[in-house]
């Protein structure tokens, strides 16, 4: 397939090197790292210096980090956790999230409400979908258990002012938490400077494997574990630490740290030129979320009268991977809740495209793009008619 | 190991001396709920953490129960007959060494290291002296006084020529970290609070209010419980007097503290017990040496003459102040360590 990827909010390739890296934990360091014998130890010491590692690019200590198996799980653990620890301490009943939030926060929050009591406020966002502090702190209450807003929307990559709301937050003593999974490959993320209480990471979207995420849990604050049973990961989530992957998600986050700068530099460019000649070239389309504050990578729009799940299966066929918020792969497409919620009405919101570029993204690759895009979008616009 | 600085330097100089090194932790008892300091949860996951680094097997051994039994029974036991004990000496004898040793043996080791600031030299008769550290700041040949020709025969002293600062640097140098366990004044078994706390809640009968007694036997005040004084203390005793106070003698038998002026307090002739000397024999006639009292006091020059079953009497040069039963005196010749005893109860 010789197919050209603009999905990197979606995943990413893994890096050679961090390939290279997991490769003896499979099968030659391959303990149980809660083992006792060398074997374990050998496992132990690079779980140990992978926190290490990870934490210190955080600005974090490493025993506030908490290894998981995606930046979902991480999500579920800090608003569960934080949740129920909050109310068993305090009787905090009331969550604060941005309706922005990916669905590994909105829907736990929503099941934290429907079976659980928790009572939840939506914080108003603007056309952008950004969060602004100050509606943040109209509606923080005393019996605020936690505040979860994300760093940078994967839908729309809007970026939310997470330092100012954690300031917030710390001053009324809240909880915050913040999804950073969209972030991570982009930014270095500095806890102390983000003013976050809990932070979720998953390792595929900067160019690490699928199925490990972290948690960045601030000293201090309390988590009541969702996985319950041996005490790894210091007691907040049971089982066997997966190593390679951890090794692996490590490896890549100091890749990112040390290169983010150069990518950035490669990438944003290339976006700018993908959206100015995207609005110019066809009719009846806009970009979603912020024009400026946004992801560097993150590039997304809507079409009027443009059945977006077709358009992306045409992009597809023509060569090009793209996705769209609508998208669905059973042929049934909602429009997306974050576009209705922005107030698009359903003939743009169903027409949405996300292309988001990644390191291996070239100008041929984005030249290549912008000569079909307009037929593609044409072809749709005429079957929908 | 414990994490901190010394052992982990140890460890990393003799690998690169080409031992083949296993790292040890002891798990040691603690009063309640919180972990003995030596061996506290964040002290384990450092030297965890230099194990891996310097890449040798790392093991947690069990001692809860020995060190119960070998150190804190006769630490409570001690107060309770009015002395003043010193309880890290049977630590380092019976579970530091003896203990450590045999659990070693089992490991396949031939030897135990460990970070002290002490040397050991072998004479030519074979014999093994225990010498004070070229750092004299940091000299733990007074709590090492216990260590036998055998144990010394199996022991390396890694940081034996050097100094703190270059220890540092050599971390610095091995990129290990260079955190430093506190040298806290409070036990390492002892939870909250500090060892009186610990005597009240473990036994309140040790530690009972009684009379002080004026040197001509008069009550002039009331104590708290003698375990909170030592010999020559000044603090604490709130007696209002003319000239400073200080605890002269406890007399366990009327469960009081007599006091006194300073002149009450000196002595210069003392008996000390359970003595153990480096080389094996006693010497058969009286010895000049220079003798210390306390782990951070001077030594003070004095004759020391050996009496029969493992005790000695010892003649000071001048008076000292504050010659307390149940620490240890601890006798040199120069740089050489010769042994040391408990010093007797009147």
């Amino acid at each position: 397939m010789n197919n050209i990827y603009l999905d990197y909010a979606a995943t990413t390739p893994v890096d050679e090197r961090v390939i290279t890296a997991m490769q003896p934990y499979f099968n030659i360091r391959f303990g149980n790292p809660s083992s006792l014998h060398q074997f374990g130890q050998q496992a132990e010491t690079a779980l140990d210096l992978s926190r290490r590692e990870m934490a210190g690019y955080l600005g974090a200590m490493p025993s506030e980090l908490i290894f998981t198996s995606s930046g979902s799980e991480s999500d579920n653990l800090a608003l569960r956790g934080t949740a129920f620890a909050s109310r068993e301490k305090t009787g905090a009943n009331h969550l604060l999230v941005s309706p922005i939030e990916h669905p590994a926060v909105l829907a736990t929050a929503r099941q934290l409400a429907d079976l659980h009591g928790f009572d939840v406020t939506y914080i108003p966002v603007d056309e952008f979908g950004m969060v602004s502090p100050t509606m943040v702190q109209t509606n923080l209450r005393d019996d605020t258990a936690l505040v979860s807003v994300m760093h940078a929307n994967n839908e729309i990559g809007t970026l939310n002012p997470i330092a100012e709301i954690g300031q917030l937050c710390r001053d009324r003593g809240i909880p915050f938490h913040s999804d950073a999974v969209q972030s991570a490959a982009h930014f270095p993320l500095d806890v102390n400077d983000l003013k976050v209480d809990l932070m979720a990471l998953g390792a595929h979207k900067f160019y690490g494997p699928k199925g490990v995420g972290a948690l960045y849990v601030r000293s201090g604050i309390d988590l009541i574990p969702m996985l319950t049973g041996g005490s790894q990961e210091l007691g907040l989530r049971a089982a066997t630490q997966n190593t390679p992957l951890i090794v692996g998600m490590a490896k890549a986050f100091k890749l990112v740290q040390v290169d983010h700068n150069a990518r950035t530099n490669h990438i944003r460019p290339l976006r700018d030129h993908l959206i100015n000649q995207v609005l110019s070239l066809i009719p009846s389309s806009q970009l979603t979320g912020h024009p400026e504050t946004r992801l560097p990578n993150h590039a997304s729009f809507v079409f009027e009268d443009a059945d977006g799940n077709l358009l992306i299966s045409v992009l597809d066929a023509a060569g090009f991977a793209c996705s769209s918020g609508s998208a669905c792969k059973t042929g049934d497409p909602e429009p997306s809740l974050l576009l209705t919620h922005l107030n698009y009405s359903l003939s743009w919101a169903m027409g949405s495209l996300r292309v988001t570029l990644g390191k291996d993204t070239t100008s041929d690759d984005i030249d290549a793009f912008l000569e079909i895009l307009p037929g593609c979008i044409q072809q749709v616009r005429e079957l929908k008619s | 190991m414990s994490g901190g600085v010394d052992s982990s330097v140890s460890a990393a100089l003799l690998k690169e001396q080409g031992y083949d090194v296993i790292g040890v932790m002891l798990r040691l008892w603690s009063d309640s709920d919180s972990q003995n300091r030596c061996c506290a949860p964040d002290a384990q996951a450092e030297a965890r953490h230099i194990a891996g680094l310097l890449e040798f097997p790392f093991y947690v051994i069990d001692a809860q129960d020995q060190f119960y039994q070998a150190v804190v029974l006769p630490f409570i036991d001690g107060y309770a007959q009015g002395i003043t004990p010193n309880p890290c000496l049977n630590c380092n004898r019976l579970i530091r060494w003896d203990f450590l040793l045999e659990r070693a043996a089992a490991l396949g080791a031939k030897y135990l290291a460990t970070g002290h600031y002490a040397r050991i030299q072998q004479t030519p008769t074979e014999h093994y002296q225990l010498l004070k550290s070229r750092d004299l700041q940091k000299d733990q040949s007074y709590v090492l006084h216990v260590l036998t020709q055998k144990s010394l025969s199996q022991t390396i002293f890694p940081l034996a020529n050097l100094s703190k600062s270059q220890v540092r640097k050599l971390a610095g140098e091995y990129s290990l970290p260079v955190a430093e366990r506190p040298d806290s004044q409070d036990l390492c078994f002892v939870g909250q609070g500090d060892y009186r706390d610990f005597l009240r809640k473990t036994d309140p009968s040790i530690n009972k209010p009684g009379p002080i007694l004026n040197p001509e036997s008069k009550i002039i005040g009331e104590h708290p419980g003698l375990a909170d004084f030592t010999i020559g203390q000044r603090k604490g005793l709130r007696i209002s007097s003319p000239e400073s106070l200080y605890v002269i003698r406890k007399d366990i038998d009327q469960n009081a503290l007599i006091v006194g002026n300073k002149e009450h307090l000196g002595r210069t002739e003392f008996f000390a017990d359970q003595v153990n000397w480096i080389a094996g024999v006693p010497p058969q006639d009286p010895i000049q040496a220079t003798i210390k009292i306390r782990y951070k006091s001077p030594e003070t020059p004095g004759t020391i003459t050996a009496l029969k079953g493992h005790s000695v009497q010892i003649q000071l040069e001048s008076p000292l102040p504050d010659i307390t039963p149940g620490q240890a005196a601890v006798f040199y010749q120069n740089d050489i360590c010769l042994g040391g005893g408990i010093i007797r109860s009147d």
